[in-house]
């Protein structure tokens, strides 16, 4: 989308200046020319912000602020732009809770190199408890254990851009291939958070799990692909199959041991044997959705190697 | 040949997503109350039976096919009518 607004901001301009020079001979009528300029700004915010300003730039030499029409419409221009952005920021804020999300990115370098650290190597970890501060979570900063989404999103966009590199050494890459690659990962990702979500609500799970953490640990899983496809790339399909396999093995542990304690009940958590059909469905609950992790690793990454 | 194959098998886009939850959508809302629904036991007046903290799995699901067609049986037509009218206009 930024890319139509910026080649349509792109384009009017080149009209703008057309018409400013065609019109420069035969009367330079500053109204025609603004007009034009707040014109499309009626239609949308994006196109308005980048014609705006790259419009006014793009006229060298053309007294436009000495005229009081221009002022006026470029006022206009102006308040149009900030009560659309007023708009979109209030309605962004009620589907996408912006604040919520800035405590996942609320992150500093330590807790990333040891949350890379337990995600290929969960086996010394002791405590997977998420400590609390009155009720709400402790940002990331401050707790190993707790969900992030910069570790998720960079491996995200990590991972496309290792599949390119992926299908450039086999000859097989093309830019359209990039997004395929993305648009399809992105549609896993979803469809495998709406299935747990799904199967979370049938087994009835009192959990403070919000649908962005899901989200954090569904994505955690790209960094054993990143580092399963490097591998492959580097050494060989015997080391993509060995790192793969360690990676797996790591996410199956780590997706264990974190969701034990945020669906099992705490009897159940803490390794006693707890009796009844609903402990026991929880667990094969926490088993599937763990299970499932290594099943996308592969699927995902299996056609970039060869 | 390889290549359309993969081409062909990941080629998920954002649209699929949204084909797939109308379809599945559909899927749940025509599912009629008395001539199926009752005869396999899943009738809106066979699910609620416990007030405990354990509902259950089947009460859960009967749950979601009643709220899905009560809530989406308007939204649906309007979404229906509009993909008809789409795809005869654009194929």
């Amino acid at each position: 989308m930024e890319y139509t607004a910026a080649q349509s901001g792109f384009r009017q301009q080149h009209n703008m200046r057309l018409r400013n020079s065609s019109m420069d001979g035969s009367d330079g009528s500053q109204l025609f020319d603004d007009t034009s300029a707040t014109g499309p700004g009626a239609q949308g915010v994006y196109r308005n912000q980048q014609a705006g300003p790259q419009a006014a730039g793009g006229l060298p030499g053309q007294s436009l602020l000495s005229d009081p029409m221009s002022n006026l419409a470029m006022a206009y221009g102006s308040s149009l732009a900030s009560q659309g952005r007023e708009m979109v920021d209030k309605n962004l804020d009620r589907f996408i809770p912006i604040s919520k999300l800035k405590y996942y990115f609320a992150v500093d370098t330590v807790y990333v190199g040891k949350k890379l650290g337990i995600l290929v190597f969960p086996y010394m970890h002791e405590n997977w408890e998420v400590s609390y501060q009155q009720d709400i979570p402790v940002a990331p900063r401050f707790d190993v254990n707790a969900p992030d989404l910069y570790i998720p999103t960079m491996g995200f966009i990590t991972y496309i851009l290792v599949a390119g590199l992926a299908l450039g050494t086999q000859n097989r890459f093309s830019p359209e291939l990039l997004g395929v690659q993305a648009s399809s990962a992105l549609v896993w990702l979803i469809m495998e958070v709406l299935a747990v979500l799904l199967s979370l609500y049938l087994v009835t799970v009192n959990t403070d799990l919000t649908t962005i953490d899901l989200l954090a640990f569904s994505g955690y899983k790209y960094v054993g692909m990143i580092l399963g496809v490097v591998a492959g790339l580097l050494f060989g399909k015997l080391a993509y199959y060995l790192s793969l396999l360690w990676c797996c093995a790591a996410i199956f542990v780590f997706m264990i041991r974190t969701l034990r304690l945020k669906l099992l009940s705490e009897a159940a958590a803490e390794g006693k044997l707890v009796r009844g059909a609903r402990n026991q469905l929880r667990m094969y609950l926490t088993m599937s959705i763990a299970a499932a992790q290594p099943v996308f690793m592969y699927w995902l990454t299996y056609h970039l190697v060869r | 040949m390889s290549i359309q194959k993969k081409k062909k098998h990941m080629a998920f886009t954002l649209y699929t997503i949204i084909q797939t939850a109308i379809l599945c959508t559909n899927a749940i809302a025509v599912l009629h109350e008395e001539r199926f629904l009752s005869k396999i036991g899943w009738g809106v007046d066979q699910g609620v039976g416990g007030f405990g903290d354990d509902p259950g799995v089947r009460a859960q699901i009967l749950n979601l096919i009643r709220s899905v067609r009560t809530v989406m049986r308007v939204p649906l037509i309007i979404v229906n009518s509009a993909c008809i009218i789409l795809l005869l206009l654009f194929g």
